[in-house]
């Protein structure tokens, strides 16, 4: 019997396998596929203080092994999370963990200080990187003294574990993960999507509504697993390692590049039930390397 | 309940640019609606990576099998297009609304454009376990090479013709056809390329007609979880892939 919990800091995963916001929906839409029970966590799409539209049409643009999106954070705010949403949700047999964005310090303060007061919400994923808004967090994101304003003041309003989600799309993404843990996180996801653009030579016009997207998918996981690595080499806090991956195998590189656990994104959208065969197959992974406990894995990379 | 399963391509039809894939399933077929599609996977494409929206254009639930009416368009619907006998596919299905089930006394119409015919065979089928009245069809393509299939839907009901180039049936567009001044129809189901649908919703609201549109808006996760595939409604951006495809032009801005 291969244990598979995880203990990130008040927070306990059944297994180290959990879902990334936005491409999970707020899990409902995928329990035909997948009993959510099977997994550590499941991530709920970004929520804002206030109902957000999003972008305009078209929001996505297929690249080779991945996807653009330039979705926008669409979303009905946190009231509507809190009394529509989370009643349907809140007994799921799972970590349900809510990721939070925001357009100025205030906003994320004041939704977080809410999601704080649901009893069955055990962390919130503070997005300080979404690419696809102006001034959608990313600004927040790519700077250490943005990112140490943020989660220094939510950290002062919300009391349970606290998950900085970072943007791959700065210079040193290790002075960053720092700079979150200097300012409170209980531990760092990474990396969200890679600022990507796509043109229609035909028309010479740009695919997405708001030219530029963020980039996910397979294509994205070499880039994702060096992070990551980085990452966990700089920090005591763990990682929660997410990028492309779409397989046992894949997420093992993460466990093995530092990641405490490990989040499935865009390779929802090719197979709905990717999440729980991940999850069973990183107990097949152990079992077939005589590996008693999925925590000897992380960071057990052989260089 | 959705599913996901793998199918066989069992039988094929193929076109100058268009195939119909007969996929059989060891799994019982769930209930399957007039208006709802399939997700399929596309395997090998060096530029594929999502799966591809395709309408239901028929179901036996005799013989477990679903036919897909494919145009090839991309890298992606030619892959399908191209899949011999004996194939695999992998389907995460039956997704999105469908088209509303008429009322016993409706006087229906069902147009279809180009590919956009797919969904209204099976629908129409379903249509005619629920009543005896006749089901009719107008369809429109550019020229007579378009219009594929069309004894299948002869053999449901009265089938109707337009081509651009008057190569088949009355020449022009669908929304230009003298049924519209000839015959008194209360309820519309289109699917077909844009322009069409737009002309026909017009068509629709001048003569105060109820009407329903088949959308196809770039999907990714095909079952409300990504918000790629959203259309800006009277209610805000919603799914495509699970509000839809399917929607009365009532809540359309177009």
């Amino acid at each position: 019997m291969v244990n598979t919990e995880i203990k990130l800091k008040g927070l306990t995963l059944k297994n180290p396998v959990m879902t990334a916001s936005g491409t999970f929906g707020y899990g409902e839409e995928y329990t035909d596929f997948v009993d959510l029970a099977d997994l550590g966590g499941i991530v709920v799409k970004g929520t804002t203080l206030n109902h957000r539209e999003g972008n305009p049409y078209p929001r996505m643009a297929e690249t080779p092994k991945g996807m653009l999106n330039c979705v926008g954070l669409q979303n009905k705010g946190v009231d509507y999370f809190i009394e529509t949403i989370y009643p349907r949700i809140k007994d799921f047999d799972t970590n349900v963990i809510v990721n939070v964005s925001g357009s100025n310090i205030d906003d994320y303060v004041v939704a977080a200080a809410k999601i704080d007061a649901l009893e069955k919400i055990p962390a919130i994923e503070l997005n300080v990187s979404c690419p696809n808004v102006k001034q959608g967090g990313m600004a927040f994101g790519v700077t250490c003294s943005g990112i140490e304003q943020v989660v220094k003041a939510v950290r002062d309003a919300y009391h349970k574990h606290l998950i900085v989600k970072l943007s791959p799309n700065v210079t040193n993404i290790a002075e960053i993960a720092k700079a979150a843990e200097a300012a409170g996180a209980d531990s760092v996801s990474l990396i969200n999507t890679i600022l990507g653009m796509a043109i229609d030579a035909e028309t010479r016009r740009p695919v997405l509504s708001m030219v530029t997207g963020g980039l996910s998918g397979a294509c994205v996981k070499p880039v994702a697993l060096r992070m990551v690595w980085q990452v966990a080499k700089a920090v005591k806090i763990p990682v929660i390692g997410l990028g492309g991956i779409s397989s046992a195998t894949d997420a093992i590189e993460f466990l093995l590049a530092g990641a405490s656990a490990i989040e499935i994104g865009t390779a929802n959208f090719i197979d709905p039930a990717i999440s729980a065969k991940i999850a069973k197959g990183i107990v097949e992974y152990c079992e077939r390397h005589q590996v008693n406990d999925v925590n000897e894995l992380i960071g057990g990379l052989i260089v | 309940m959705k599913k996901i399963s793998d199918f066989t391509v069992v039988g094929k039809q193929s076109w100058r640019r268009a195939a119909c894939l007969r996929l059989k399933c060891d799994d019982k077929l769930p209930e399957i609606r007039g208006g709802q599609f399939v997700h399929v996977r596309v395997d090998g494409g060096q530029q594929t990576y999502l799966r591809r929206p395709i309408s239901i254009h028929d179901v036996d639930y005799q013989n477990n099998t679903i036919d897909l009416l494919i145009q090839e368009k991309h890298e992606g619907t030619k892959i399908l297009c191209g899949l011999p006998v004996g194939s695999k596919v992998n389907l995460v299905y039956p997704l999105g609304n469908g088209f509303t089930m008429p009322e016993n006394d409706d006087e229906i119409l069902l147009v279809g454009g180009g590919i956009g015919i797919a969904p209204l065979l099976y629908f129409a089928k379903t249509i005619k376990e629920n009543r005896n009245k006749k089901v009719s069809f107008l369809l429109g393509g550019r020229s007579s090479d378009d219009l594929i299939l069309l004894e299948r839907f002869r053999e449901v009901g009265e089938v109707l013709i337009t081509t651009n180039d008057g190569s088949l049936g009355e020449c022009g567009f669908v929304t230009q056809h003298s049924l519209w001044n000839m015959k008194k129809i209360n309820k519309i189901y289109a699917c077909g390329p844009m322009p069409m649908m737009k002309a026909v919703a017009k068509v629709a609201r001048e003569k105060d007609i109820w009407c329903e549109v088949s959308l196809e808006n770039q999907m990714a996760c095909g079952i409300g979880a990504c918000l790629c595939c959203v259309e800006n409604t009277t209610e805000g951006n919603v799914c495509v892939c699970k509000e839809g495809p399917v929607f009365n032009i009532n809540r359309l801005l177009w």
